[in-house]
């Protein structure tokens, strides 16, 4: 039997305000215990909330971000049930009015193709605090410090066909929501919190399996693994007759699988109901139109722009649109050499090599855009090869100085003249005569791979600073 | 001293008849002698008290003084008070000492009034006869037998039985009006969201409100001043401009316009009550006012959608106490369960469970359109009904209550008949308009009132109203007679 | 609407309220006669009629991006039933 995989995913993203959304408390994250949770996010009698515009601001710039309807009037609900982390014994959330609705989201996958992916809504709510399962004595110990930060719930239809496509959605996810700003989606941190919704079917079916949800998962690497395993498990259970339960899992990554969560949460009946301490947001369309003008261009413009502008391939305007800094620095780049595919180059295997190995981020490069135009300007004008340019670019960044200046005081400006090069080669033809006679005997198959040789030696004559090319055409010349 | 009204006492404190030590020391100490008869305290803070008469003369000696400076107040235990316990009237919350105050409480404290004592109320306001309070139920000091009303009965009764000059009570159903019509005192819901619900523990957030509660409408006016107010950490604080409530009051009544809806003269009402009440319209007539036949026509599904929709915000609202964080928790939880249901169960009363339970029902899957959904249509419908009404009349007039106080224990054990009391006061929160009940007479000794209701923002003209009426007759003058006996 | 007391205890457990056995008879009779009263509400027309949930109609104001809360753990603890380097002690929780 051939399965077809159907996943929808819930991503709660956390919203990157100054405050809370319904307090003034702050959001910054790793503080002590319970020092960030004020009387509104401790649930104290006679607390209300209030509503934190930028929280507004970010779910509408999100909703423009996806081409989706804005709810111009918008409603909060309450959504009730008891757990610790949650001190009002309900969430502040929206249910039937969200602030966004429906949109559409495009993914780019690994061998370039792109995927419309649907998305149903995304909606503002409050997180929960945090439990501490360390033994306090048989106790647990709760910390409210989250309590309140502002979410932004993003549900997709159930479009998504493998892991391979939930974690390039994933990625286009946290590249758009960093292009705007609103979030830094970081899953290690908890600031991007992922439910996978995940059935299979018999392939060609349109009717839909009974869905397992695999809650917080947080890295895409654990969404792949996670999504594997629940499709091996679910093709299991359906291959032998039986039936897949729908109930929530958890993914354990030491032991690389799901398994279901021993709260006995019964079906929980949140009575939603319009939360009465808050009223309806109704937002302008002047406001929608002035956060319109006030949008990045965004990754997917970007990413197009990128292949039509300077003739990147599909994969290459991935990688580099997937971050704004990284984006603005390889135009800057370009700006400064004036050939992108070079700059596409350089950028995506040596700077970001460098950045990567050395767990930095591309805004703290030691090594700035211009810098490096300036580099490539070099190998463009013959000044010096590519491979003395990688010698210039660790030396760059290790601070020692512009390309120019760096070539100049370890004297790797390529030879170029054609007389000193001539006198190179003559020299080697003169002192190899084995070889040569090797090659002259040989096809032009086997030429091109003697010529080799000569081409060596006149490099380690010159120290590596001959002209590779002139090298090749004195020795086509020469070599008769 | 403690016959004067609000007005009379700011006057004596300006002309220094009096300093508001002397003031304060006064009714602490009518409090200590009298109050173990009408327990209409649950907490009376002597020296915080005294602390802040001292601060008041010295404010009063500097002329930095606002109007309401060096006056002694009682405040509704359901405001809280930083570092005063705040009980709600409940064993949830007897050991509960709040870490700030309630805006209402700020503005108290910023023009230098003096908190006299936290009063006794219906256990999280819900109630109408202050009988359901974990301490013990308060007594109506025109006939101790009596209820005084609820759920701000501790208040009335301080003020009524003279061991405070104001205080502060809270309606979400009628429980200002209503115990201030049992107590022959004078009292106010203003509009919704005219003053703020900042630490005001919340009932049914859509319906609450605080107002004054006093002897006269001038009283009343003058709390109102330092009360209201947008506050812009209360989401539904109405963004309104507030206006000196005393400014209108002796306007003249004439051409005045007022609704009598029909539906709130017939069946149900008490023979001497109505009497009582038509009584006071004619003497409103003869000051100029013009009395004009209006209906409600969906009166009669005022008490229905209450009992949805007061219960089922309550019963989220009150999700929160569940002896984590503060307030009550029970002894040796066995696990989460026990700690919730057993904190819970041991916390609360029994009219509190019931109104939780009849709330969770009402927003239960299942029944939402049924109960909550339709509730809130209906609730459009009573508003529009009122809209309907001003558009003829200027004010609409009736009884504040079906009849004078009832027995202690008469109907503690008929949560309907109970809530049929609130029967003329329901449909005002509802709307969301102002309501205030002034006193119009006595039934053999025991008080009745009479109830105004006005338009949004309306509140100077239904004060307006009020004030002229007790400046034609005394009712609101007239002490409970073991009070007058008894007083030095 | 007569409501049976199964229906009763699952709204209890909702709640999270314990009721006694000895008394959930007497609870399920004074709850059905509450939603007795509350059943007039079913005779109204109400069709076309938007929900009120707030009395002005009014709409939500938003506040500024500004943290304006400081740390007062110390004030809010001192009230608190059980706790411990600063976090609130409940009985342990099973994931």
């Amino acid at each position: 039997m051939q399965w077809e995989t159907v996943i929808g995913l819930e991503v709660h993203l956390q919203l990157a305000t100054r405050s809370k959304i319904f307090s003034g408390s702050p959001t910054t994250f790793g503080a002590e215990p319970n020092t960030q949770a004020s009387a509104v996010d401790l649930a104290m009698p006679g607390m209300l909330p209030v509503l934190n515009e930028q929280a507004v601001r970010y779910a509408v710039m999100f909703g423009l971000g996806i081409g989706a309807d804005i709810g111009k009037r918008s409603v909060f609900d309450r959504k009730n049930y008891f757990y610790p982390d949650l001190p009002k014994g309900y969430q502040i959330s929206q249910f039937q009015d969200p602030i966004v609705g429906r949109g559409r989201f495009e993914i780019q996958l690994e061998d370039g193709s792109s995927r419309e992916i649907g998305i149903t809504r995304a909606h503002l709510e409050e997180d929960a605090g945090k439990s501490l399962h360390e033994d306090f004595h048989g106790m647990s110990g709760i910390d409210l410090n989250r309590a309140g930060t502002p979410l932004l719930e993003i549900v997709t239809e159930p479009d998504l066909r493998s892991a391979a496509e939930a974690v390039a959605y994933l990625k286009a996810l946290h590249s758009l929501v960093t292009y705007l700003g609103i979030s830094d989606g970081n899953m290690a941190e908890g600031s991007m919190r992922c439910d996978i919704n995940i059935s299979l079917r018999p392939s060609g079916s349109e009717a839909y399996g009974t869905r397992a949800e695999i809650k917080n998962v947080n890295s895409f690497r654990f969404v792949e693994r996670a999504i594997r395993h629940e499709v091996e498990r679910q093709a299991d259970i359906l291959e032998d007759g039986g039936k897949v339960a729908q109930e929530t899992r958890l993914y354990d990554a030491d032991l690389d699988e799901t398994r279901p969560m021993r709260s006995k949460e019964v079906a929980n009946d949140y009575r939603y109901f319009p939360e009465p301490d808050l009223l309806p947001v109704v937002i302008t369309d002047d406001y929608i139109e002035a956060i319109r003008a006030s949008l990045p261009e965004l990754p997917t413009e970007k990413r197009h722009r990128f292949t039509e502008q300077y003739g990147l391939s599909a994969y290459d305007a991935n990688v580099l649109a997937d971050t704004r800094p990284l984006a603005d620095y390889f135009e800057a780049v370009v700006a400064g050499c004036g050939d992108a595919k070079i700059a596409a180059n350089w950028v995506q295997v040596e700077l970001l090599g460098q950045l990567n190995r050395n767990e930095l981020d591309i805004d703290n490069s030691p090594v700035p855009a211009d810098a490096l135009g300036g580099l490539i300007v070099r190998i463009l004008d013959n000044s010096i090869s590519g491979k003395i340019a990688k010698q210039v670019f660790e030396a760059m960044w290790q601070g020692e100085g512009t390309a120019d200046a760096i070539i100049e005081a370890k004297g790797l400006k390529q030879v170029s003249d054609s007389g000193a090069l001539e006198a190179m080669v003559d020299e080697v033809i003169a002192n190899n005569s084995a070889q040569v006679e090797q090659y002259l005997a040989a096809d032009e198959a086997r030429r091109k791979k003697l010529v080799g040789f000569f081409v060596g030696q006149v490099m380690k004559l010159s120290k590596g600073q001959a002209n590779p090319q002139m090298v090749n055409e004195l020795l086509a010349k020469k070599l008769v | 001293m403690h016959r004067h009204s609000v007005a009379q006492l700011v006057q004596g404190l300006r002309d220094k008849q009096f300093s508001s030590t002397e003031l304060t020391r006064h009714f602490l100490d009518r409090i200590a002698a009298l109050d173990g008869r009408y327990n209409s305290y649950i907490s009376v803070p002597e020296t915080a008290a005294m602390d802040a008469a001292a601060a008041a003369d010295r404010r009063l000696a500097a002329g930095d003084a606002a109007v309401l400076t060096g006056i002694p107040i009682a405040h509704k235990d359901i405001f809280c008070t930083d570092g005063l316990r705040t009980s709600c009237g409940s064993r949830m919350l007897d050991n509960f000492v709040p870490p700030y105050d309630a805006t209402v409480i700020q503005r108290f404290k910023r023009d230098g009034a003096i908190t006299l004592g936290k009063t006794n109320m219906d256990e999280f306001a819900m109630g109408s006869s202050n009988e359901s309070s974990f301490y013990g139920h308060a007594r109506n000091p025109w006939d101790p037998e009596r209820v005084p009303g609820g759920s701000s009965g501790g208040s009335a009764a301080a003020v009524a039985a003279r061991l405070a000059p104001a205080a502060t009570g809270t309606d979400t159903g009628g429980s200002i009006r209503q115990p201030a019509a049992f107590c022959g005192i004078t009292g106010l819901k203003p509009t919704y969201g005219r003053i703020s619900r900042l630490g005001m523990i919340a009932f049914a957030s859509s319906l609450d409100q605080a107002g004054p509660m006093a002897r006269t409408a001038q009283d009343c006016a003058l709390l109102l001043n330092t009360m209201a107010g947008h506050d812009p950490l209360d989401s539904t604080s109405a963004a309104v401009a507030t206006e000196d409530y005393t400014a209108a009051l002796d306007n003249s009544l004439e051409g005045l316009r007022i609704g009598l809806p029909r539906e709130y003269f017939g069946e149900g009402l008490d023979a001497a009550t109505g009497a009582l009440v038509d009584s006071a319209l004619k003497e409103l007539t003869a000051l100029g006012a013009r009395l004009v036949e209006v209906s409600l026509p969906h009166s009669h599904l005022t008490v229905p959608a209450y009992y949805v929709i007061a219960p089922a915000e309550a019963s989220t609202t009150l999700s929160r106490f569940d002896g984590v964080r503060y307030g009550h928790r029970c002894a040796d939880p066995v696990d989460l369960h026990d700690l919730y249901t057993r904190t819970r169960e041991e916390g609360f009363g029994d009219e509190v469970k019931r109104r939780i339970l009849v709330g969770t029902y009402a927003l239960s899957a299942g029944y939402y359109d049924a109960y909550y959904k339709k509730a809130q249509q209906v609730r459009r419908l009573i508003k529009q009904d009122f809209l309907d009404c001003f558009e003829q009349v200027d004010v609409i007039a009736g009884p504040t209550t079906p009849g004078p106080a009832f027995k202690l224990g008469e109907k503690s054990d008929d949560p309907i008949a109970m809530y049929l009391e609130d029967i003329y006061t329901l449909a005002v929160n509802l709307a969301g308009l102002p309501g205030m009940s002034v006193p119009a007479g006595f039934v053999q000794g025991r008080p009745v009132g009479f109830q105004l209701i006005g338009r949004h923002f309306d509140e100077s003209r239904l004060l307006n109203i009020a004030h002229r009426y007790q400046q034609a007759t005394d009712w609101h003058l007239q002490e409970p007679p073991e009070v007058a006996e008894g007083s030095a | 609407m007569a409501i049976e007391q199964d229906e009763i205890e699952k709204i209890a457990e909702l709640a999270r309220i314990r009721i006694d056995a000895d008394r959930i008879g007497d609870v399920t009779r004074r709850i059905t006669d509450i939603l007795h009263m509350v059943d007039q509400l079913q005779a109204a027309d109400t069709s076309g009629v938007e929900p009120m949930a707030n009395p002005l109609d009014a709409t939500q104001p938003l506040r500024a991006d500004e943290v304006t809360e400081s740390n007062r753990r110390e004030a809010f603890q001192a009230i608190a039933p059980a706790v411990e380097n600063g976090l609130y002690l409940v009985p342990k929780v099973i994931e």
